[in-house]
């Protein structure tokens, strides 16, 4: 199995140190060719501005969408937002893969000084551990899912206030915060699970 | 100095350093005003340095370099949806206060601007909003995330154009840390004191083989081959100051630096990205300039 990480922009570095110490074969992918013989793909969080432009001009765009509508693609807070099917508070014409049924709001929760960390309820990741307790969630400058699109789309955790910020539809897995900025790797081996199938 | 509200942890280090772990990959760069901020954003900034003079015309004008007024930066904040910087003079801890308040997401502890303070920088612990500042080689760089910077930028030689001193300096960190993961662990304790920091991040980043923190080049950079030779050094990212709009044409200059920075190790691209920019800034040759115009000096 190879995972690939969108290597474009952010913190894919700590995606693959995470997937490296799952003892997971990972590829960093820049080019759409990179994309050839994958198991998955995780798109990291970053500025969604600058990952969605050069996504575009160097020809991602379709092949990404290809590569989601048949294999796992998993998104972190920028990519999130690159995943899902509508955005709000983007800037004009940035791009979307416009694969997962969700629609997203950019910087949700203001600027950085209102960045947080909580601990959050994750039901679905006691398949991948026994006791499960709450997941620490890092939120920077982080979207929200305002709405959740489709019946088929799982929400996996909201804040206390009901704000959704982890979602799932068939082979693909949308958070606005970074579990690649934890050392729980839970997340990760959710996402691998998701691979295997 | 995190605290809790309604069960979230806020202004953790971790949030703070968090948010540079985003910026990776990226270029920052430095802005004067809204149009110039609208034209980083849409070439693919992760990020722009809201400041009222580049480098280059503080080197030209002389006289006292201060933080900005906080309505030009509140302009460039409300015309772009990337992060904002902007810059204090050394040990200015009142300029950080009142960019904390505008709600600023990054401030760079400068030494671009005139210092403040000849013997401290800030406390920069006792604030919400992260602080990035720079260094010429390991000792200060640990000084610096000592007193709570959650970003490093190697210094170089701001508004010059020219890249040799931001090249020394991404050598002498990373040379540095080299030497440190071959060293016994007794050795360390004299090592810490050699480059005067704290022995426990001496001896995180043997641990680490690498600054606790994102490491960005900062300083001359104004080619896209510049940008890439920083990222292929081993820096986490680049700042351009006056680089861009000091150049022919600034829009074609700012995009193509910021996909020679992801695509750092493709020469086929980067020749690609390196074709009709236009004039590169005139730059000064850092060779023939005298000591006390030398800026990465400021900083203790």
């Amino acid at each position: 199995m190879i995972v690939g990480v969108l290597a474009i922009q952010g913190d894919f570095g700590e995606h693959i140190k995470m997937l490296q110490g799952l003892g997971v074969e990972t590829r960093e992918v820049r080019l759409p060719e990179e994309l050839e013989n994958l198991d998955g793909l995780i798109i990291p969080g970053g500025e969604s501005t600058t990952i969605g432009k050069l996504a575009k001009e160097y020809k991602m765009i379709e092949p990404l969408r290809k590569f989601g509508e048949e294999k796992a693609v998993w998104g972190t807070c920028a990519g999130a937002i690159f995943l899902s099917k509508d955005a709000t508070r983007v800037k004009t014409g940035q791009p979307l893969l416009k694969l997962m049924d969700i629609t997203i709001q950019r910087n949700a929760f203001g600027r950085q000084v209102n960045s947080f960390e909580v601990g959050l309820d994750v039901p679905a990741l006691s398949a991948v551990s026994e006791e499960n307790p709450p997941f620490d969630s890092v939120f920077i400058r982080a979207p929200l899912i305002e709405s959740v699109d489709a019946e088929d789309v799982e929400i996996l955790s909201s804040l206390e206030d009901g704000t959704i910020v982890a979602a799932k539809q068939g082979n693909l897995l949308a958070t606005s915060f970074h579990p690649e900025l934890n050392d729980d790797d839970r997340f990760h081996r959710l996402f691998l699970t998701m691979i295997k199938k | 100095m995190a605290k809790e509200e309604n069960g979230k942890e806020m202004a953790s280090y971790k949030l703070k350093a968090g948010l540079a772990q985003m910026l990776k990959g990226g270029v920052i760069m430095d802005v004067v005003d809204a149009d110039q901020a609208k034209i980083a954003e849409d070439a693919g900034a992760v990020a722009v340095m809201a400041l009222e003079r580049v480098p280059a015309d503080i080197r030209a004008d002389g006289g006292v370099a201060r933080m900005s007024d906080p309505d030009m930066i509140e302009k460039i904040m409300a015309m772009v949806s990337i992060p904002v910087m902007a810059k204090v003079r050394i040990g200015h801890f009142v300029e950080a206060q009142i960019l904390e308040s505008i709600g600023i997401d990054y401030i760079d502890e400068s030494e671009v601007l005139t210092p403040a303070d000849e013997a401290h920088h800030v406390n920069k612990h006792k604030f919400k909003v992260p602080f990035v500042c720079g260094c010429l080689n390991l000792g200060e760089a640990l000084r610096r995330i000592n007193e709570g910077a959650a970003m490093i930028r190697t210094k170089g030689e701001a508004g010059t154009g020219d890249v040799v001193e931001a090249v020394r300096h991404a050598r002498t960190v990373f040379g540095a840390i080299r030497q440190l993961q071959t060293m016994a662990e007794e050795e360390v304790y004299a090592y810490a004191k050699e480059i005067r920091a704290p022995y426990h991040l001496v001896n995180e980043v043997k641990e680490l083989g690498r600054l606790p923190v994102v490491n960005f080049a900062a300083g001359g950079i104004a080619t896209p081959a510049d940008a890439a030779l920083m990222m292929q050094l081993g820096v986490d990212g680049v700042f351009v100051g006056s680089g861009i709009f000091k150049s022919g044409d600034p829009a074609s200059r700012a995009a193509a630096i910021v996909k020679a920075t992801t695509h750092f190790n493709n020469p086929e691209i980067l020749a690609d990205v390196s074709r009709n920019l236009g004039e590169a800034m005139v730059g000064r040759q850092i060779s023939s300039m005298s000591d006390d115009e030398k800026l990465a000096d400021r900083g203790w």
